[in-house]
């Protein structure tokens, strides 16, 4: 054994040097052609969150479909936590490893993306607005497509999706009329009805938006969401949002002692019963899940007058990408036409648009107006307002508090 | 001497290297790290400040105290349960028929006997459907923490389901070693009940045999990971959950905090094993006691029943949850509190099935290979031992049961970090080698004992009739021991088809097994899926169990003396 640190010292330096190596020039989208001919062959392993099944289906058959058209092989690399896949760039980096990167494509948004835009783990400069089906792209009126929690997106990541807060009921047990139309009103159906709702334990992504829809609601001052936190006033700013969990939590499932992993199991838990409401972040999840006969057919939709949280989802290449043209064809992919419609058809996944009607062709235009949503899903015009999402500082700060008033709570 | 057993000298120091190598540098790579030192995340200062800021965090020491616990009362529950039923039943017709029901319960995957416990006890779960509404009165499950209880409950109740095969199987294995029947007779020709003849005759020698296995119950229930994200407490979780998340958090600086946690966790297992060490001295101290007041103990059905009904028990809901996890997997809508899916559906197994075979293949390739180069150097290994006389020390032992006593997260951390320097994360053959830590240990323990009692006769005469070592070795010996090998290859094949944090760390999400998609698949906790992957979780060391027993009659189909 004396010889090993000798070895692991030399293993070390190697490897260091190594990585040294000179970078090669990006892919450019200008220049499609070349782009789909470098990715011909290439394999993408595109980091995505996998714990629904219907979207785990729908990046296979987008991989499928990469496969027999451009060559490219899609690999689904399923995450329990975007943040692991940023974790995993940001080791990379730290060790040297500009590029062979193990992560060619990540779907990202909100803190993620800051994070990685931040330390400059994203492939750069602008890319997305030169993918030849950006053409198609709604960021006129879609805001939330060119400002991701308030930080400018920059080019550096392409959308995927549109996302709302929407909550589900069973009408078979939950009348319609009895449904709550805010965060105040939510938290005396809590008491009414106690242990019948609940949400995914933060820092689960729909477990903390839960918390930035309670926040937003009850801010003295809303506007200083669209800030970095104060950490003078942080307290006090966010006193009434604990104020309401410390109410709310006696009366949750389990009374708060432990919690959904996240929306599918919120899904599985109304079906079962356990849970009377539950909300996921896609207007079709309950359509969707009727569909696949996780539901029974009597869940419905519903959402708050004041409006719920609205964000768009997207996908982004780490600077350091093996197979950065194959991840430029897949992103283009996910934002054709096709793609799109097929993405938003509740037998499939359900997940609304980022795709501006008034810019495709008359044919594509009649499909998606032909596509049947579903019977649990809202009307686009009874969705609501949507609430723009705080700066991604809150939620880590929310996040820190949660943990330290209730992570060990039992 | 020839080729094939000049090379056997190397295997004795490769076996060695193999299992501490990793050890060394993973702890190596976790230590340091912990002290500060990561010159790539600008840890280039030595300093006990992560120590201070883990003390800090929230519920630490709880979830130390019950990683402690569970430790201790799972191998306490399990051994308890076996030594008693071993005691009350050794010799008669229902031994061996418990031994045929739990045998096969031993290639059941953790992970997969969790969700079956889960999907069978939980509130919504096929107990309380069975009993609903009729007994009941539910119509919607109960509002009860039964899944995730903040004691842990339910998650010792799943350890221990699965150890308590363990336990029995390696304490079957060291009974021959004594003269048990004999001794049994002896104790109850003097008056004594069964389980007093067992635990003041049998028991210590048998306990010494087994103790090594005993501490790697001790340690792995401290420190595992799978099962406590299945089925343990959520606020806060267990050590080595807490361990996990920091490792994956994006921000790089809590590698550091979870480094000094990986460092705690080691500390952790060592005083579950030193208290433990302290159980066995008062158990030692009581058993001594009531042995010298005299009493004969020969109404002892109580204890005979209870170990009986832990036993039986621990079967019945592995089995159990097997079938429910089967049943889910081709279920339509299931609502509470139906008994029964109103539909059925193969859709769950037609969505996953191709999907499932590039880790189904990763899963196959892993495992076959680690299998097959821990099983040459096992031969090996014992080869030369049984040429050299030497090896079969206490030391020797210790060192092979390392890897399975050290915590698989304290090393693991450290190795990630390693393979990633090297750049070799991600690649198969590291990955192998990963498994190999854990697939070797096993694989030797399980085939040293029937190599060791090998009849050497045999080898006598086909060296007098002029056949070399290695003729006799591949003609006479590995024949006749086919059975015990294809046995420890099994056993090897589902310790590897089992590995989750070995596949996390090393395979870096791009190589990945059954056991790491359903795992991952679960954390969206839909039950169909979960089932698919689940039931194939388990299929695969089942069939690798069956092929072990039935190939022999096959294969020596025309050779009377090797069937069985």
């Amino acid at each position: 054994m004396i010889k090993s640190p000798i070895l692991f010292a030399g293993a070390l330096s190697a490897a260091l040097a190594f990585s040294q190596t000179s970078h090669a020039a990006d892919p450019d989208p200008r220049d499609w052609d070349a782009v789909l001919q470098e990715a011909k062959g290439q394999t993408v392993y595109f980091n995505a969150w996998g714990g629904s099944e219907n979207i785990n289906l729908y990046i296979d058959w987008a991989g499928q479909t990469l496969k027999e058209r451009f060559g490219v092989t899609v690999v689904h690399v399923k995450l329990d936590d975007t943040a692991n896949a940023v974790a995993t760039v940001l080791a990379e980096k730290a060790a040297g490893k500009s590029e062979g990167g193990s992560v060619d494509l990540i779907w990202i948004n909100g803190e993620n993306f800051a994070s990685m835009k931040r330390q400059d783990l994203l492939m750069a400069p602008d890319w997305t607005t030169s993918l030849p089906n950006w053409a198609y792209v709604d960021h006129e009126t879609k805001p939330t497509i060119l400002t991701d929690f308030t930080i400018p997106t920059d080019g550096l990541e392409s959308p995927w999706g549109g996302a709302k807060m929407v909550f589900f009921h069973d009408t078979a047990r939950t009348p319609a009329d009895s449904v709550p139309g805010s965060s105040a009103e939510l938290l005396d159906w809590a008491e009414r009805n106690p242990g019948r709702f609940s949400y995914p334990q933060p820092p689960d992504f729909i477990g903390s938006s839960f918390l930035k829809q309670v926040l937003s609601e009850t801010i003295a001052d809303p506007a200083k969401l669209s800030q970095k936190v104060n950490a003078a006033s942080f307290a006090e700013d966010a006193a009434p949002l604990f104020a309401y969990l410390d109410r709310l939590h006696p009366n949750l499932w389990r009374s708060g002692k432990a919690y959904p992993q996240n929306y599918p199991d919120m899904k599985q838990k109304l079906a079962d019963g356990e849970l009377d409401i539950i909300f996921a972040f896609n207007p079709s999840e309950a359509s969707a899940g009727i569909a696949a006969g996780e539901l029974p057919d009597t869940v419905r939709s519903f959402t708050y007058t004041e409006g719920t949280l609205g964000n768009t989802h997207f996908v982004a290449i780490p600077y350091n990408a093996s197979a950065k043209a194959g991840a430029l064809v897949l992103a283009n992919f996910l934002i054709s036409p096709e793609a799109q419609l097929r993405k938003q058809d509740p037998s499939v996944w359900g997940d609304p648009t980022v795709l501006s009607m008034d810019k495709l062709s008359a044919e594509d235009r009649a499909a998606f107006e032909a596509l049947d949503l579903g019977i649990a899903t809202l009307r686009p015009d009874e969705l609501g307002p949507a609430l723009d999402e705080p700066h991604p500082d809150w939620m880590e700060r929310i996040e820190g508090e949660w943990l330290k008033r209730y992570g060990a709570a039992n | 001497m020839t080729g094939g057993v000049r090379l056997a000298r190397l295997a004795p120091p490769l076996t060695l290297l193999i299992l501490l190598g990793p050890l060394a540098f993973g702890l190596a790579g976790t230590a340091l790290p912990a002290l500060g030192y990561l010159p790539d995340l600008g840890g280039t200062e030595f300093t006990t400040a992560h120590f201070s800021e883990l003390a800090e965090v929230p519920g630490i020491w709880r979830s130390a105290l019950l990683s402690v616990a569970i430790g201790l009362i799972t191998t306490l529950v399990s051994l308890g349960a076996v030594a008693g039923f071993v005691a009350s039943d050794l010799g008669t017709s229902g031994f061996a028929r418990m031994r045929r029901m739990i045998s096969p319960l031993l290639s059941v995957p953790h992970a997969a006997a969790a969700f079956g416990l889960a999907f069978l006890i939980a509130p919504s779960g096929m107990i309380m459907r069975l009993v609903s509404p009729w007994l009941t009165g539910l119509d919607r499950p109960p509002d009860l923490l039964i899944i995730n209880d903040p004691l842990a409950l339910s998650m010792m109740a799943g350890l221990i389901v699965k150890e308590i095969p363990f336990l029995f199987l390696v304490t079957l294995a060291a009974l021959p070693q004594t003269r048990h029947l004999e001794t049994m007779r002896l104790g109850r020709s003097l008056g004594y009940g069964r389980v007093a003849s067992f635990t003041f005759l049998l028991w210590p020698p048998v306990y010494r045999q087994i103790r090594l296995a005993v501490f790697a119950v001790v340690a792995y229930a401290t420190s595992v990971v799978d099962v406590a994200l299945i089925l343990g407490p959520h606020l806060p979780p267990t050590l080595p959950v807490r361990l996990i998340d920091w490792m994956n958090d994006p921000d790089l600086e809590s590698r550091f905090l979870a480094s000094a946690g990986a460092i705690l966790q080691l500390g952790v297992t060592l005083a579950a094993l030193i208290a433990w060490v302290g159980l066995e001295r008062i158990g030692a101290f009581l058993v001594r006691q009531i042995r010298d007041n005299g009493r004969r103990w020969r109404r002892d059905m109580a204890v005979r029943a209870l170990a009986r009904s832990v036993m039986g028990g621990s079967a019945v809901i592995i089995f159990g949850g097997i079938a429910v996890l089967a049943l889910w997997s081709v279920s339509g809508l299931w609502q509470f509190p139906d008994a029964l899916p109103s539909s059925f559906t193969w859709k769950s197994w037609m969505q996953a099935l191709p999907r499932m075979s590039g880790p189904l293949g990763t899963t196959l390739a892993v495992a076959g290979l680690s299998t097959l180069i821990a099983l040459t150097l096992t031969i090996l290994c014992l080869e030369r031992e049984y040429e050299t006389g030497r090896g079969r020390g206490g030391g020797a032992l210790l060192l092979i049961y390392l890897p399975l006593i050290v915590p698989q997260i304290s090393f693991m951390f450290g190795l990630q970090v390693l393979s990633i320097w090297l750049g070799v994360d991600a690649s198969f053959s590291a990955l192998v080698l990963a498994h190999l830590v854990f697939v070797l240990p096993y694989v030797f323990l399980s085939l040293s004992d029937p190599w060791r009692a090998h009849d050497r006769r045999h080898d006598l005469i086909a060296a007098g009739l002029g056949m070399s070592r290695t003729r006799t070795l591949v003609k006479i010996r590995l024949p006749m021991l086919t059975r015990a090998i294809l046995t420890a290859a099994a056993v090897g094949f589902s310790v590897s088809v089992g590995q989750y944090l070995p596949t996390v760390l090393i395979g870096a999400g791009r190589l990945t097994t059954v056991t790491t998609e359903a795992v991952a698949l679960a954390a969206g906790g839909n039950r169909r899926v979960i089932g698919v992957y689940a039931f194939m979780q388990t299929l695969l060391p089942f069939f690798a169990f069956a092929i072990a027993t039935g190939l022999p009659g096959l294969v020596f189909r025309n050779r009377r003396g090797l069937r069985v």
